[in-house]
């Protein structure tokens, strides 16, 4: 246990807290031109501890404190309802939905085409280069103006923003998978083989298995990402709901603490997804006496 | 021929007797004679049948049939789209797929690079994505204010190609290459000094990854209120995009040579830079080009979406975003075009040193 | 003296407690010896030779190689070692990773050209120069990563287990080699094995060592002549040491 402490903990602690003491250090250096433009209009006397201490308490800063960041998320979590319009918790619900609708259908889109894939060579060699090409339309940089159109033809709400994220999410699982079903040892292969197993057998009982420890690594990815479509997918809607509605506003009024605590509430929100599917993948390995 | 070869052709083969049954009097001659040779070409299904006609299978036969079928169909798209007419069109997609599975068939056991199958068989598919776009825009009447038919759209690249230009060279070669060059070189470089001390490595892998897992996207409104409307804002944006990404890949790629490697070089009395040149570069190579691919896409994208949050009036995000208020898809669609047109070539540039840097990774070695 | 180990300790701390690699070793290994090290997987004989490459750092007792310790030994380019596996670098070519140590310790073009052909002659690898290491088959690897051990000309030679993933025909092919080849250069060898007839034809003196903790059980002397056909195998006096090695690793297991 001491040993994972020195050997895990402590680096990572360590470059946190240097990551934070020059996050400070660039609050006070960025913040100081206004605070002492200040200063000189009121004709106050300052010494290095006021400025320290001023820099620190702007309701607009360049770059807030994360210690004013950490408090804005407390007041717009704990302290406010849950349905109130101004609760963080409710905007990551509604971007956090849509990020799972878009995640299950991504992966669902991105298995079944690497099984056509891994099952067809026309397929493969048809369609592998236009998934690759698919990533290169920055997709997320239309995503706007098709969440636009989609509410256009009636589509509103959570599907098209899930659509996003599902467009981002199923590349990494079609890569992944492809590489996973084609995983299995030509050994193996062979041996089935030798079993006059159909090519359905074959897929059941080796490719499929296989291919689970790739799944969960590309779904790693996929979620992710499908985080990243869902938030911008919420950049057009007219800055209702979800939390890219909340950088969106906080750009147009100057709330630059209230972009960083989106930021960091959408960073919290993608450990934590990341860290759930990295548990369902203990488990199933386990279940599957995948070796570590 | 195969199972799935004799169901591709004897769906086809329904389609176009469907066409003529149903359009004797209404197609135009080409159409007829298109479905006219779909059911010919089914007759090769019956050995009877198939004796009796002068037709050899082969996929180029096939590739012809469905070509004259899709030209057909274009050319009778404007008078709308009655049933046999659609027919027609899934009869010609049959056909085309037809043609790929004969060429695979046949190309099975060859080995080494092939072109066509490599180059023509993806570019065929390609066509075959455009063509339904087209049909089916045109075909059912879809305002080109939801979905432009690819023709109208790249009659707007030929067009507009002045305004194109200025809009790429704002956020590819401005905001783009610049962001990229910095955040990769500055992250490449950086991963090499931590790399020297265990501590700082095994501090910065995990804080690394988890950063690049991050909606890093939505520092775009921060970077821009700090370094102004113009393309620094945006190479800002890209330079954080493309930074934690390569510094991950760099980190792994240089601890990849194997314990014995890095004892041979031990032996050896090698020093740091020795070492550093000889075996640890030349190893971190492929994590290196995979980071160099992602950040090829996501420095694009970081440019695009940070122009969302003011520019000035040039450069690809900031015309997508007016043209669509403006109702004007079509450029907009050309506007993508462009975008996935350089995002493609850097993709495929990279790629393509990627094979001659790193020949003899296990995934390009030839015998 | 090449090598002289004095009561050489070490132990490992792993998760399960302290293991012993090596006990107490006592040995001394002469100028142009062959010298043979046996035993059981875990009784330290790959950990001596990495001791004496200065990849290990011993816990107790002293070992010198050439006089010095094993650090300013590895400085001084001392021996040439080689691994396992043939680890060759997969973006080199044959000739260029033959030629890699010389280029580390800064010899002219000309003379790394000239000695590489040397050696790629002298291993039979004439015409594969220019090919990579996964163009080429395993026994012809590890003949590359021998060249390359013996490129720059150091007088001791470390080979741990060089010919233990190849199949018994190369194998046997190759200890030829390796015994003509000490002969011409007169080099000392040390040489880690496992197998009880490759140790016994190769060498002057076999090292019988045996696990938990990892110590030497026996080290014999052999008098076969200098002159070793293939056949020699079948000859009483190689069966007798052969039999003296075997019973030298059973009684190490005895006390198990």
């Amino acid at each position: 246990m001491t040993d994972m402490l020195r050997q895990k903990l402590l680096p990572v602690l360590t470059i946190v807290a240097a990551i934070a003491v020059i996050w400070y250090g660039f609050t006070v250096y960025l913040n100081a031109p206004w605070q002492l433009d200040q200063y000189e209009k009121t004709a106050t006397e300052w010494s290095m501890t006021d400025l320290v201490r001023d820099t620190m308490a702007h309701d607009r800063p360049v770059l807030p404190a994360p210690h004013q960041v950490v408090a804005e998320i407390w007041k717009t979590t704990v302290k406010k309802k849950v349905t109130s319009k101004r609760s963080l918790i409710y905007h990551s619900w509604i971007t956090l939905s849509s990020t799972l609708l878009g995640f299950v259908m991504g992966t669902f889109t991105g298995m079944m085409l690497a099984i056509f894939i891994v099952e067809n060579r026309a397929m493969d060699k048809s369609l592998m280069p236009w998934i690759i090409t698919s990533q290169t339309i920055p997709i997320l940089a239309i995503a706007p103006m098709i969440i636009v159109v989609l509410n256009a033809v009636g589509l509103s709400g959570l599907l098209p923003k899930a659509l996003i994220s599902t467009y981002l999410s199923f590349f990494p699982i079609a890569v992944g998978m492809v590489k996973g079903l084609r995983s299995p040892d030509p050994m193996l292969i062979d041996l089935m083989r030798t079993y006059n197993c159909s090519r359905w057998q074959l897929f059941f009982t080796l490719r499929l298995p296989s291919s689970v420890p790739y799944l969960f690594t590309s779904m790693k990815i996929a979620i992710a990402i499908s985080l990243v479509g869902a938030i911008v997918g919420e950049l057009p809607t007219g800055a209702v709901a979800g939390l890219g509605a909340r950088l969106l506003s906080g750009s147009y009024y100057g709330q630059t603490i209230q972009i960083w605590s989106a930021l960091l509430t959408a960073a919290t929100l993608a450990a934590l997804l990341v860290i759930a599917v990295n548990i369902a993948a203990q488990i199933t390995h386990r279940m599957m006496g995948v070796p570590k | 021929m195969t199972g799935l070869q004799k169901l591709l052709n004897a769906a086809a083969a329904l389609c176009g007797l469907y066409a003529l049954v149903d359009g004797f009097t209404a197609l135009s001659p080409a159409l007829l004679l298109a479905a006219g040779l779909v059911v010919v070409c089914g007759m090769r299904l019956s050995p009877v049948l198939a004796a009796a006609l002068p037709v050899v299978i082969c996929p180029q036969l096939d590739l012809v049939i469905s070509l004259i079928a899709a030209g057909a169909v274009l050319a009778a798209l404007q008078d709308g789209m009655a049933g046999a007419v659609w027919a027609i069109a899934i009869a010609a997609w049959l056909h085309g797929w037809l043609a790929v599975e004969k060429t695979m068939a046949d190309d099975a056991d060859a080995t080494g690079f092939n072109w066509v199958v490599s180059l023509g068989v993806p570019l065929f598919f390609g066509f075959w994505l455009l063509f339904f776009w087209e049909a089916l825009t045109i075909g059912l009447g879809i305002p080109t204010v939801l979905l432009p038919p690819p023709s109208m759209i790249g009659a707007r690249l030929v067009t507009s190609t002045a305004i194109l230009m200025a809009d790429f060279q704002q956020t590819f070669l401005k905001a783009v290459l610049a962001g990229y060059t910095i955040g990769c070189g500055s992250a490449f470089v950086i991963a090499i000094l931590v790399d020297r001390s265990n501590f700082l490595r095994r501090g910065f892998l995990p804080i690394g990854n988890f950063i690049s897992a991050l909606p890093i996207i939505g520092v775009a409104p921060i970077m821009v209120m700090w370094f102004g409307f113009d393309w620094q804002s945006k190479a800002a944006v890209v330079v954080i995009m493309t930074f934690f990404p390569m510094m991950v890949n760099t980190l792994s790629g240089l601890s990849a040579a194997s314990a014995m490697e890095r004892d041979l070089f031990d032996t050896y009395a090698a020093g740091y830079w020795q070492t550093l040149f000889k075996l640890q570069l030349p190893a971190a190579m492929p994590f290196i080009f995979n980071a160099l691919k992602i950040n090829s896409t996501l420095a694009l994208i970081g440019a695009i979406v940070a122009e969302f949050f003011g520019t000035p009036i040039v450069g690809i995000g900031f015309r997508i975003s007016t043209e669509v208020g403006r109702m004007n898809l079509d450029m907009v669609w050309a506007e993508i075009a462009v975008a996935a047109l350089a995002g493609s070539a850097s993709y495929g540039a990279l790629s393509l040193l990627e094979r001659r840097i790193t020949f003899w990774h296990p995934s390009y070695r030839t015998k | 003296m090449v090598i002289k180990a004095d009561k050489l300790n070490l132990d490992f701390e792993t998760n399960d407690g302290v293991v012993h690699a090596l006990r107490d070793l006592d040995l001394e290994i002469g100028a142009g010896e062959f010298v043979s090290f046996i035993g059981p997987s875990g009784c330290g004989k790959t950990t001596f030779l990495r001791v004496i490459a200065d990849l290990e750092t011993p816990t107790g007792g002293s070992i010198a190689v050439n006089g010095k310790p094993p650090e300013q030994a590895r400085l001084a380019r001392a021996y040439g070692y080689v691994f396992q596996a043939p680890a060759l670098l997969s973006w080199r070519t044959i000739a260029r990773n033959i030629s890699l140590p010389l280029e580390i310790m800064g010899l002219s073009r000309g003379e790394q050209q000239e000695r590489v052909e040397r050696m790629i002659n002298l291993v039979g690898l004439d015409g594969f120069g220019g090919k990579f290491p996964w163009q080429l088959s395993g026994g012809m690897q590890q003949r590359a990563s021998i060249a390359r051990a013996l490129a720059f000309d150091a007088d001791l030679l470390l080979m741990d287990e060089p010919f233990g993933a190849l199949d018994e025909i190369v194998r046997d092919h190759l200890n030829e080699k390796l015994l003509q080849l000490w002969k011409k250069t007169g080099k000392t060898i040390c040489f880690v094995t496992h197998s009880i007839p490759e140790a016994v034809y190769l060498s002057t003196k076999i090292v019988v060592m045996s696990p938990r903790p990892g110590r030497i059980t026996d080290v014999i002397t052999s008098d076969l002549p200098d002159d070793r056909p293939l056949d020699i195998r079948e000859t009483p006096k190689f069966l007798e040491i052969a039999q003296r090695v075997r019973e030298g690793l059973r009684e190490g297991h005895a006390d198990d």
